[in-house]
């Protein structure tokens, strides 16, 4: 018992502080639940900023979400859904001791990881090349025309879209508080409608004639896409280092032995970010 | 049962005199405290960061109330002024208050209440120190390359056009939250998985249940943190616009994103607190403790409550009036589950023989100060009076009394509880007791007049004030040196203990749970043999013992589990 780490009835190393390898096993598995609730608290401080911002300016999320690459989108949930089974897979691998393919397992998991960073570079690239980025960045323009996104309603964007925007000045005049005297604002009730920049004037007879106008504030949609996509993206890149440091533990031959807590730890964490991928797909892309 | 045991040296399962092979002496030099993987090396080296810490916020707050002396300029500028109060704010509770008695007592003390050799993930206890220091650099760096002056809460918009060092106090404060996390995580995962034989879930010392709702909200709260401060860092980079109007963002958003996090984290900072003090109340009062349910559930109560009440720091940012409402009839029902453990620590005194030793002096005042503390909360979460109270004096000292007065308080007394088998020392009692008296008086003579001074209507956070404040501001400037020199005298008396104390008994005070089972300090395993819990607050089974200078088992062998040393 004095032993740092000792050996169990089944041969697996043991820490010293544990009575067997099944508290060991358990411990580790409750812990990374438990870091998984952080994560999606994470997450869901990015969640609940979307679901404000769709809340208060709907016509932002539709404006800005045809500028998003179905195609694409899809094409990455198909990637990451692969990637989790394989993932499970290599877990079966390594609590059968099937080494050869526990490895081949995290490699496949490793190559769709960087599959779904490819299909997002060329995404990120698009939104580039036009402007279409966070509020800071945001500066929309078509130099490659017809390339803005392959979704879009069959319009191209604009070239003098910065004409289009609803100037503030615009706004300014269009809320009765801005008129009253300061003293008086009190006074007024918060308008029905919500925030001055909801419904930009004009946008009705613009739909009816068919042409997309750019609400104000367009730009929030771009941060929010940025922001959970950047967030997902470094959660994969996180998730590709511990697949290397897997793959590593296995030649080392860690997983001669049977333990196969590291990989199902690290599977756990991958199926995470694939389910949030899920959900940042349908929010972003599909609605 | 007794059989099976065969305690080397003797008889006596515990080795009554200071080890010279215990978790001090184990391994030699500086790698093997920073490196150790022991939670009670890690526990004292928190207990050394946290205490300077505390030693840095305390100077700042000293220039804070310098500088109040009189209105207008005494020591400083008022750009300066607000450097102070925004350093002394986001020091104290991001440094000090919220790691503060986990990371420290809880440490050290819960793998042993456990009867376990260490928490169960050590490497990830480890890895929390060392994101506590790189976060405390980070922050503290920050006061070098331009020292924020937003206030503690970075409020946007300010925080986000201010050209102080904001980026770096956040990134500091994103980190130490995940020094938060990992621990709380580590004692959820220790608690559920490491309880030893006999110990259920209500036969937990009240201490672990305290502990155990702490981690709750601090893995489940301080996520929301990561993310709004990582928005904010992204928002002075990049610009986001998330919280800037003037890019279509939200301010108050980000008041209810911090606040969804800041308002459970000051349960963070209280309930470990009110851990401590289930345990002072019970060994002090030589009772068993009173309604020992209820106050775990109440624990658990306050852990939830505490995530539905952020809204009543957003009184006056214009919430809508059914929202106010809602949050302030939730704000009330916090003060239930906190009432039910002030009666019943107070019941469990009725009758007791209270020994007003330096722990339980620290217990009482505890009482007192948080019992004010929790009534004028009472006032701030009622609609009306907060309007008046809002952003005034009144506040900052219903903060101060909850925080210094509840946490702060029972943080000290879990540390006099505590050090004898920390360091396997005693300090002096009576210069203890001189600076628990110091400190009860210069804390009341400090807030009381501030909660005078916030309901006439001083405001927080002003660098200069009316004629008619001064004697109030001086008053509570002077209640400021008084607090300073108790707490320069405890240093003092603690640190002498190290070298010069008498040498501690395994069990100077008498408590019935499983810490006091091994010798003070405890050998780097901890325990000799494996241990199985009784009811923890059983003190019937303790006796006096005259030669040793501390109390002993009746029966030593009913804490101890018979296959201990079979294999």
């Amino acid at each position: 018992m004095s032993d740092h780490a000792r050996a169990s009835s089944d041969g697996l190393a043991v820490d010293h502080h544990f009575e067997n390898a099944d508290q060991q096993y358990q411990s580790a598995k409750l812990g990374m639940w438990i870091f998984l609730a952080t994560e999606i608290l994470f997450f869901g401080g990015l969640f609940v900023a979307y679901a404000v911002y769709r809340a208060n300016h709907p016509e932002v999320f539709v404006f800005g979400h045809q500028f998003l690459d179905k195609n694409l989108g899809a094409l990455n949930t198909v990637i990451l859904i692969c990637s989790s089974l394989t993932a499970a897979w290599a877990v079966r691998a390594a609590q059968l001791r099937q080494i050869g393919m526990l490895k081949l397992m995290i490699l496949l998991t490793m190559l769709f990881a960087f599959g779904f960073m490819g299909v997002k570079a060329v995404e990120y690239n698009g939104k580039w090349k036009h402007g279409l980025l966070w509020a800071g960045q945001y500066d929309p323009h078509a130099e490659d025309h017809g390339e803005i996104s392959h979704d879009v309603v069959g319009e191209e964007f604009p070239e003098d879209a910065h004409v289009e925007v609803v100037s503030e000045e615009t706004v300014v005049e269009a809320s009765p508080a801005q008129l009253a005297a300061d003293a008086d604002r009190s006074a007024i009730a918060p308008a029905a409608e919500g925030p001055a920049g909801l419904a930009a004037p004009g946008s009705a007879a613009a739909e009816e004639a068919g042409v997309e106008i750019e609400p104000a504030n367009a730009q929030t949609f771009f941060s929010i896409y940025f922001l959970m996509t950047g967030l997902h993206g470094i959660h994969v890149l996180g998730g590709i280092g511990a697949f290397v440091w897997l793959l590593l533990c296995a030649r080392r031959g860690y997983f001669d032995s049977g333990h196969f807590t590291r990989v199902d730890m690290v599977a756990l964490y991958w199926h995470l970010v694939d389910l949030i991928w899920i959900y940042l797909f349908l929010l972003l892309y599909l609605i | 049962m007794a059989e099976a045991i065969s305690a080397p040296g003797g008889d006596a399962p515990v080795d009554h005199t200071l080890s010279d092979d215990n978790y001090l002496t184990h391994g030699k030099g500086i790698l093997s405290w920073l490196f150790t993987l022991d939670h009670k090396r890690i526990g004292v080296m928190y207990l050394v960061a946290i205490l300077s810490s505390f030693f840095l916020g305390g100077v700042f707050a000293m220039f804070i109330r310098t500088e109040l002396w009189t209105p207008g300029q005494t020591i400083m500028t008022a750009d300066t002024y607000n450097k102070m109060f925004t350093l002394h704010g986001a020091v104290m509770i991001f440094l000090f208050i919220i790691p503060g008695i986990p990371a420290t007592l809880g440490n050290f003390v819960l793998p042993l209440m456990l009867g376990a050799k260490d928490v169960a993930l050590p490497r990830l206890n480890l890895a929390s120190f060392w994101l506590w220091l790189t976060g405390a650099t980070v922050a503290v760096a920050s006061i070098v390359i331009g020292a924020v002056d937003t206030g503690w809460t970075f409020y946007t918009p300010y925080s986000t056009s201010t050209t102080t060092a904001v980026t770096a106090m956040t990134l500091g404060a994103f980190i130490l939250g995940f020094s938060s996390i990992f621990t709380g995580l580590n004692f959820i995962v220790t608690i559920h998985k490491m309880r030893p034989e006999g110990m259920t879930w209500f036969r937990m010392p009240l201490f672990l249940w305290g502990i155990y709702s702490t981690a709750i909200i601090q893995v489940l709260a301080t996520p929301v943190l990561g993310i709004t401060l990582l928005l904010l860092v992204a928002e002075r980079t990049l610009g986001v616009g998330i919280f800037d109007p003037a890019l279509g963002g939200d301010p108050v958003l980000y008041q209810h994103f911090f606040w969804f996090y800041s308002h459970p984290a000051v349960y963070i900072m209280i309930l470990p607190a009110m851990a401590i003090m289930s345990e002072l109340i019970s060994v002090f009062s030589g009772k068993h403790i009173f309604g020992y349910k209820f106050i775990a559930w109440s624990s658990i109560a306050i852990a939830l409550l505490s995530f539905l009440v952020w809204g009543h720091h957003m009184f006056t940012s214009g919430q809508s009036g059914l929202m106010n409402m809602i949050f302030s009839a939730l704000t009330f029902s916090v003060a239930i589950p906190s009432a039910v453990k002030v009666f019943n620590w107070l019941a469990t005194m009725y009758k007791g023989s209270i020994r007003l030793a330096a722990p339980m002096l620290y217990a009482l005042s505890f009482l007192f100060l948080f019992a004010i503390g929790g009534l004028t909360g009472l006032f701030l979460g009622s609609l009306s009076t907060d309007i008046h109270l809002h952003d005034t004096y009144f506040v900052v000292a219903h903060f101060h009394y909850v925080m210094f007065g509840g946490t702060v308080i029972a943080f000290l007394g879990g540390i006099h509880y505590w050090w004898p088998k920390m360091f396997g020392r005693m300090y002096s009692e009576r210069w203890a007791q001189v600076s628990a008296f110091l400190i009860f008086v210069g804390f009341n003579l400090t807030f009381f007049t501030q909660f005078v001074m916030g309901s006439h209507g001083m405001p927080r956070r002003y660098y200069n004030y009316l004629e008619r404040f001064t004697a109030y501001h001086q008053a509570s400037t002077v209640g400021s040196f008084v607090l300073a020199l108790g707490f320069f005298i405890m240093a003092g008396y603690l640190l002498h203990s190290l070298v010069g104390g008498e040498k501690a008994p395994a069990n100077p005070w008498g408590g019935a749970t499983l810490e006091w089972e091994t010798t003070s300090p405890p050998a780097y395993y901890n325990f000799k043999h494996e241990m199985q819990a009784g009811d923890p607050y059983d003190l019937d089974a303790l006796q006096w013992d005259p030669q040793i200078k501390g109390y002993v088992r009746k029966d030593p062998r009913s804490v101890l589990l018979s296959t201990g040393e079979a294999s």
